[in-house]
């Protein structure tokens, strides 16, 4: 069943098409070969051909995500993105997903920190109707945009918040931590789901505004792939998407304030759970930038693997924790590096700190192995050939690097990132960033607060 | 729109149109949605088949875009075959493979799934359980040789078992967390009752799983785990002859033996509509299940049941997720679906609903089961059909999703041009079929309603639709005394 999805951060992107394929060895990272070109009216295309299979995946990215909300309005571009499925002037209500139904294609959105994306993968006869449905609501969304239909999506959006958040244990940890990393006016302060009170005040006027900011073809990327002839579809390009008028310049922002944290800060949540979970938060690097694969790589010898140091000893040796993860978060303006525990049933979390504090310590000192590192790297070049397996995800890479870095020829050189980590830098990575304060929130049982951690090994 | 026309139209080939690109300067008219071109030819890939003197099967389908492969060992045994009195192994055997094998142990064997940078994973399901390997070419022969190791070795080391043992309690006792993970285990319970092996709980119970020891492993391995109960697809950038060659070397050896047979006793007859109601104190939405015995996968009527559930509930756009979502907004998702298996899985129509609106949300999944049993307009009738055949290449794009749909070809011993011939299947349901299956598989009078949520806040409520008497069940699905 098809969702509207929140897609949370760059690193889950990368993360989710990591399924593991792709060896050490020689074997260099095949590139996308693509066209890119852009219409007068600012429209960004790119398009990629696949033949070998007749469908195509048409993945128009926005470039507005919810660092782009006001304090007031959270949630409001993943709200926005569901209105988008609601009718066009040319597009009835309900017709949308009929029509693309009818003609046996699959679509969705989703919505992150820095971008929104619309999708549909269809038989290549389809292309038409996608770039038919696709630029009416570009271009003509609002004459048929009204308050019922702002109102019946609010309900929905509000119903994946609660399958998502508030009715998932733990699911309100991220918006307590993001609350405590960055100050009230960082764009990733408030969680991309938003809170249903700011939802409850979205107004009609607010969605006419956001569309005539933000909806316009000098804000998009619209890339093609699959089995498609290039004349023809530059045509149809042109045809449903070259008069549609070019918006107002659209002013991104470029910095994020600060993010100061002077000392490590303890936070707890209530929540219906059975078992506790830490969560360890430090602030880190935004995507791309120069120590970004490093901490990926950091992440994956924590605890990307049965052999990783957290999941060893924690997990496998003393058998103290149900389940460990890390990760780097790291997103246009600005990232985060996490690691959670849940511990076994009867441990105290303040053992589980302190061999967690251990860990890092010991790898700040002692740094890792060779093998260690090979393999962290070699789970990334997998993902790298992975990704190229469909033509909708090899849309999303395009569009990602083009939107990431501005240029959607980025495959080997990300590549190359990963393979240029060294064992100095991964050690490097340890002390520098997990030797930062740090957010550390423990999600206990209702009535439970005194399971909370009050302090911690590695911090200041 | 030209794409849901009348039910006389022929195969999907001859649909209609004129593709007109209009330049862009001439009369170019938004308001109308263009004509498409006629579908593509769809030309699925031929499946080479094969069979070792030992019984196992070989099923492969070259596809040479990527330097990849899959390779999914299907084993015809899940959790039906764990023994009623101990539910849980069929789930531990699966999460044992990996854990050691007689020259391998467990670290070691991550390692290597790491360090290659494949993906090695096991699965256990009702009837069914698989190793899945995806691999890059280049590493093709080490990770088979692990896989095989995997496959054909496990040794069940008992140190590793307590680890795993600990684990899995740990999350049946977490699995009270989640209204939905409860609502699954639940729903089936209630609908079989416990003495069917669809009732029983496939991750064991806490007391079952404390008491399995190795040795009901390497019984449950020994007895299910062989070659003529077993299926290996193969799909990617590797050629029959090739993969023939290595299988034989690897498998080869792999003992046949006769496989204990199940008995599929008759499920209990549904008594009238019910709702099963167990409570999670404060819950944010209700998790409904609302289903009854429904159809083994051998049915005469697949395709009349498969173009229903999607206009039911199988498909954005469908009479449930219409209704209970983008209408009514109660909740983020709803939908329904027949689970067919060797003997009658469960039919259930599902969503989590907004505690609020728990009985109103009830209404209306009633209103849709009992409407579906009218005749279906021509127009939606037409647009499911249309849903189900015209996505077809486009589950067919990957070696991944090649061996997906490759397993009920195995499993269920559908023939080898099944998907070759699935568009004409689907093609032939009428509205009569539609209506007649409805009816026939779907009784409003006599279903299950198990809805876990806030008793306190949705017992009233639930009560004053008249669906019908509300049972009290604990997260098990057992009475409440």
């Amino acid at each position: 069943m098809k969702k509207r999805t929140l897609l949370v951060p760059l690193c889950y992107l990368i993360v989710a098409m990591l399924i593991g394929a792709g060896a050490a060895g020689a074997q260099a990272t095949p590139r996308i070969q693509f066209e890119k070109y852009s219409l007068p009216n600012g429209l960004e295309v790119i398009l990629h051909e696949d033949h070998s299979t007749p469908i195509v995946a048409v993945d128009t990215w926005y470039h507005v995500g919810s660092g782009d909300e006001q304090l007031g309005r959270t949630g409001f571009a993943h709200l926005f993105e569901h209105i988008m499925f609601m009718g066009s002037q040319n597009v009835p209500v309900g017709a949308f997903d009929q029509m693309l139904e009818a003609a046996g294609a699959n679509n969705n959105g989703s919505t992150t920190e820095d971008r929104t994306n619309y999708y549909e993968t269809l038989p290549s006869n389809a292309l038409q109707l996608a770039l038919w449905l696709d630029a009416d609501r570009m271009g003509f969304l609002l004459p048929t945009m009204d308050l019922p239909k702002v109102n019946l999506q609010r309900d929905v959006v509000k119903n994946e918040r609660r399958q998502r958040v508030d009715n998932q244990p733990y699911g309100r940890a991220d918006e307590i931590i993001l609350a405590a990393l960055y100050p009230k006016s960082h764009p990733y302060s408030w969680p991309v789901i938003g809170s249903m009170a700011d939802l409850s005040a979205a107004s009609l006027a607010d969605v006419q505004n956001f569309f005539k900011t933000y909806y316009a073809p000098n804000n998009a990327t619209l890339t093609i792939a699959g089995d498609f002839d290039p004349a023809t579809v530059k045509k149809m390009v042109a045809q449903y998407f070259g008069t549609i008028p070019r918006g107002p310049q659209v002013k991104r922002r470029t910095t994020v304030p600060a993010v100061v944290i002077p000392r490590d800060t303890f936070l707890v949540l209530e929540d219906k759970v059975q078992l506790p979970r830490l969560f360890y938060t430090w602030h880190s690097v935004k995507g791309f930038s120069p120590d970004d694969a490093a901490l990926d790589i950091l992440a994956q010898v924590l605890a990307g693997d049965k052999n990783s140091r957290l999941y060893k000893k924690l997990v496998y040796e003393l058998q103290i924790a149900q389940n460990v993860s890390a990760f780097q978060d790291g997103s246009r303006l600005d990232g985060k590096f996490q690691i959670d525990v849940t511990p076994k049933p009867g441990q105290q979390v303040a053992g589980i700190d302190r061999i967690v504090q251990a860990e890092i310590g010991n790898l700040i000192s002692n740094g890792i192995m060779p093998r260690e590192l090979q393999r962290a790297q070699n789970v990334y070049k997998a993902s790298f050939l992975n990704r190229l397996a469909s033509v909708l995800g090899k849309a999303e890479v395009l569009n990602s690097y083009n939107y990431f870095v501005g240029n959607p020829d980025f495959v080997q050189q990300d590549a190359a990132r990963y393979e240029r980590v060294t064992a100095a830098d991964v050690q490097r990575m340890a002390k520098t960033y997990l030797g930062r304060p740090k957010i550390v929130l423990t999600v206990v049982p209702e009535g439970k607060k005194e399971m909370m951690l009050t302090a911690s090994g590695g911090g200041r | 729109m030209k794409l849901s026309g009348p039910m006389g139209t022929l195969s999907i080939l001859s649909l209609l149109a004129v593709q007109s690109v209009a330049d862009a300067q001439g009369t170019f008219d938004r308001s109308k949605p263009p004509e498409l071109g006629p579908p593509p030819q769809v030309s699925l890939p031929p499946i080479t088949t094969r069979q070792l003197p030992n019984g196992l099967k070989l099923m492969i389908v070259e596809q040479h875009e990527l330097p990849l492969a899959d390779f999914v060992l299907l084993v015809g045994s899940g959790s039906t075959a764990d023994p009623a009195s101990k539910p849980g192994i069929a789930n531990l055997v699966s999460a044992m493979l990996r854990e050691g094998t007689t020259t391998r142990k467990s670290l070691e064997i991550a390692d290597q799934i790491a360090f290659l940078g494949i993906r090695l994973s096991p699965t256990s399901s009702w009837e069914s359980s698989t190793l899945s390997l995806h691999t890059p070419t280049a590493q093709l022969d080490s990770a088979l040789a692990l896989f095989a190791d995997v496959a054909l070795h496990p040794s069940f080391p008992a140190n590793e078992f307590e680890r795993v043992r600990k684990t899995q309690l740990t999350e049946l006792l977490q699995l009270r967390d989640q209204g939905a993970a409860i609502a699954s285990i639940a729903f089936p319970a209630i609908i079989y009752g416990s003495a069917h092996p669809y009732g029983a709980p496939a991750q064991g119970t806490e007391a079952s799983v404390k008491a399995l020891t190795t040795g009901d492993l390497q019984s449950y391995y020994q007895a299910n785990f062989r070659p003529n109960n077993a299926t290996l697809i193969v799909v990617g950038d590797v050629t029959p002859v090739q993969v023939e060659q290595k299988i034989n070397a690897l498998f080869g050896g792999w003992q046949r033996a006769e496989i204990p047979q199940i008995n599929y006793s008759e499920p209990p007859k549904s008594g009238t509509t019910t709702i099963y109601l167990i409570d999670k104190p404060g819950a944010a939405q209700s998790s409904f299940r609302i289903g009854a015995v429904g159809v083994p996968r051998s049915t005469q009527d697949y395709f009349a049941l498969t173009v229903m559930n999607t206009i039911l509930g199988g498909s954005f756009s469908s009479r449930l997720n219409q209704n209970l979502r983008e209408t009514r907004g109660y909740t983020y998702g709803a939908g329904s679906r027949f689970d067919m298996r060797r003997s009658a899985g469960p039919f259930l129509a599902s969503a989590e609903i907004v505690t609020a609106k728990s009985d109103s949300a009830l209404l209306e999944f009633m209103k849709e089961l009992n409407g579906i049993r009218q005749l279906v307009p021509p127009a939606e009738l037409s647009r499911a059909k249309r849903y189900l055949q015209l996505q077809l290449p486009g589950n067919f794009e990957t070696t991944q999703q090649i061996a997906a749909a490759l397993v009920p070809v195995a499993l269920y011993g559908l023939p080898l041009d099944y998907y070759n011939n699935y568009v004409q299947s689907i093609e032939g349901v009428t509205q009569a079929d539609v209506a007649r299956v409805a009816q026939q598989y779907i009784n409003p009078g006599s279903l299950a309603v198990v809805i876990v949520g806030d008793r306190k806040t949705i017992e009233a409520g639930l009560k004053a639709t008249n669906i019908g008497p509300i049972a009290i069940r604990d997260i098990s699905g057992q009475p409440i005394q």
